[in-house]
């Protein structure tokens, strides 16, 4: 243990997803030999997303306005909705280029274990954004994955009654994986090749 | 196939350990408690990505060392290859295959094959159903490594589900319409995976069934016939090996306990649930088979997963840790007879005399860390 202030930024840092102690340790230490200056514009940077960044109303994305970049393109197609689990996962779908329809960021996906439950997904929202009937195809993009497959067949069983075309990003995504880290050209073709859900 | 060379770090009682190996019989013998085991262990683990006696990967790793290492280099239809497997309590393991990173241990799976006869296997008899499920399993993963895949998913969605189930039971109030429709999701995932298990239980059930008659009739001749009956905790509907099928049985199944589950908030129903009993002649063999009839009940066990892996194409190395001590001297040179074709044979004992005649190869002596051959 260290004394004090140090030992509470040690603590900080190590809450971070990706960041455990020792690497928080080395952290802290190398903050605490920075130059002032560079230590100054972390911290600017900091408080400006705390207080600049806010989530789109719309779909959830990170956004600097009440709304964000992609919800106030009037060029992006207003019929398809891409839904994704985090707001990275839609800079990821960005750089394909592949995709011209709009997002919805559901903010995770359902695992009980980590006590993440439907309710706790931003889905009220999404069948909001369905009711009144422009949107007519629903692409589910969230993580090949357990939780993401389990979190896809709960969306589509629950929009079946409305008689969209729900699409599931065709596999060749690495099993287990996260969207986030599929490579560019792995995610584009799986933009092409979207299967129908049928649950 | 067959192992060239094993080189251990910190691995159990070794700091290093270099062996070079051959193809035939070899023995390892010394006294007690010396590292016999421990080597054939380390073959073992680069085998299945797991120990025969110890549950987690903590005690194989060195008292005191942060991490193991065990390479094993590997001859396979002439071919060689490298693998190299690090050790890492509580954090990922890595693996490399001729040097090179692999992104996942588990893609290595398979390299090399082997089936390890052990005193341990007495609880594939005596012991809970786990034990004999995995048996069954580990075989699957040996046969088609991909089952590693299809067992870590189902795992995975087992535990998801249980955690449903049990905040469901906490709640006490009937659970909401949300936590219902979840909780189909996670039906139908258990339903598709679990069916895939199963099929694949079954058909390996099936396979077996002839090899264990024979291999225990040629190990007890004097003894009843054993038989092995694969019983599903869905009950005696009888299955089919159909994928579909079995997937809308097993849906059937957690739809009819639904009930039961969310009062007790656990999986009550699917191939965690489910046994493999053995029998001798009209008898189970848990709970009233002899200690001796057991044992060789076991070793057949052990003997028919071999003959099924060596029907597949090439042989894998048998590793037989102890096992010729317990037996009696009929059973010990059917039981030598028997192994004694194979590509690779490894075998531990404390004393020369327990190694049977039948199987005469190099021998190397263990004892104080020291490995060296004769
Ligand atoms: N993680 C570990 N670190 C250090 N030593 C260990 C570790 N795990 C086991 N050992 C030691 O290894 C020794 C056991 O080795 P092993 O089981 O290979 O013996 P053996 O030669 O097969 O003996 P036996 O004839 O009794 O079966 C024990 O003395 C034990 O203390
Ligand atoms: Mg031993
Ligand atoms: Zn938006």
């Amino acid at each position: 243990m260290y004394e004090g202030v140090v030992q509470n930024l040690i603590d900080e840092l190590g809450r971070l997803p990706g960041v455990g102690p020792k690497s928080a340790q080395r952290i802290a230490f190398h903050l605490l030999a920075a130059d002032p200056a560079d230590v100054e514009r972390l911290t600017k940077a900091l408080k400006e997303v705390k207080d600049k960044v806010r989530f789109c109303r719309t779909c959830g994305n990170v956004a600097e306005e009440e709304e964000c970049r992609i919800c106030r393109d009037a060029r992006r197609d207003p019929s398809v909705i891409c839904v994704v689990e985090e707001s990275k996962d839609v800079v990821a779908i960005e750089k394909t280029r592949e995709f011209r329809g709009r997002y919805h960021v559901l903010g995770g996906a359902i695992s009980p274990i980590e006590g993440v439950g439907p309710e706790d997904l931003r889905i009220r929202e999404l069948m909001q954004r369905l009711a009144d009937g422009t949107i007519t195809e629903l692409i589910l993009a969230t993580d090949p994955n357990l939780e993401g497959e389990a979190t896809a067949t709960y969306l589509a069983r629950l929009v079946k009654p409305m008689g969209l075309t729900v699409t599931r990003l065709a596999s060749g995504l690495p099993v287990g994986g996260d969207l986030e880290y599929a490579d560019e050209v792995t995610l584009g073709r799986a933009f092409e090749g979207r299967r129908l859900l049928d649950v | 196939m067959h192992v060239a060379h094993l080189s251990l770090q910190d691995f159990r009682s070794y700091a290093t350990a270099e062996v070079a190996l051959e193809p035939g019989v070899t023995a390892f013998v010394g006294p007690n408690g010396q590292g016999k085991t421990n080597l054939v262990e380390a073959v073992g683990y680069v085998a299945s990505h797991g120990s025969h006696r110890a549950a987690t990967d903590a005690p194989l790793v060195r008292q005191g060392a942060p991490r193991a290492i065990v390479r094993a280099g590997i001859v396979k239809d002439g071919r060689k290859a490298l693998i190299e497997l690090e050790i890492n309590p509580g954090r990922a393991n890595r693996a490399r295959l001729n040097r090179s990173p692999v992104p996942r241990p588990r893609e290595i799976l398979g390299m090399l094959r082997s089936v390890l006869f052990a005193p341990e296997d007495l609880t594939l008899v005596k012991g809970d159903p786990g034990e004999r499920r995995r048996f069954l399993d580990e075989l699957l993963t040996a046969r088609a490594p991909r089952f590693a895949g299809v067992r870590s998913d189902y795992e995975r969605i087992l535990k998801q589900r249980n955690a449903l189930l049990k905040s469901a039971a906490a709640h006490r109030r009937s659970p909401g319409p949300e936590v219902l429709a979840t909780l189909d999701v996670w039906d139908s995932h258990l339903a598709r995976s679990g069916a895939e298990l199963l099929a694949a239980r079954l058909e390996l059930v099936a396979a077996l069934r002839p090899l264990v008659a024979q291999a225990y009739a040629a190990l007890a001749p004097a003894g009843g016939a054993a038989d092995l009956a694969y019983k599903s905790s869905l009950g005696d509907i009888g299955l089919s090996t159909d994928r579909g099928q079995l997937a809308d049985q097993l849906l059937k199944g957690v739809a009819d306990s639904r009930r039961q589950e969310l009062e007790r908030g656990v999986s009550l129903v699917g191939p965690h649930r489910d046994e493999l009993v053995l029998s001798l002649g009209e008898m189970p063999a848990r709970g009233y088979a002899s200690h001796g009839e057991s044992w060789s009940f076991a070793l057949a066990l052990r003997l028919a997963a071999f003959d099924l892996l060596r029907a597949d194409g090439d042989d894998p190395v048998l590793i037989l840790d102890d096992v010729f001590a317990e037996l009696d001297a009929g059973r010990r040179s059917r039981l030598a007879e028997r192994v004694a074709p194979a590509e690779q044979v490894l075998i531990t004992a404390a004393v020369p005399a327990d190694v049977p005649d039948e199987l005469t190869g190099c021998s190397f002596s263990v004892a104080d860390g020291q490995v060296v051959r004769d």
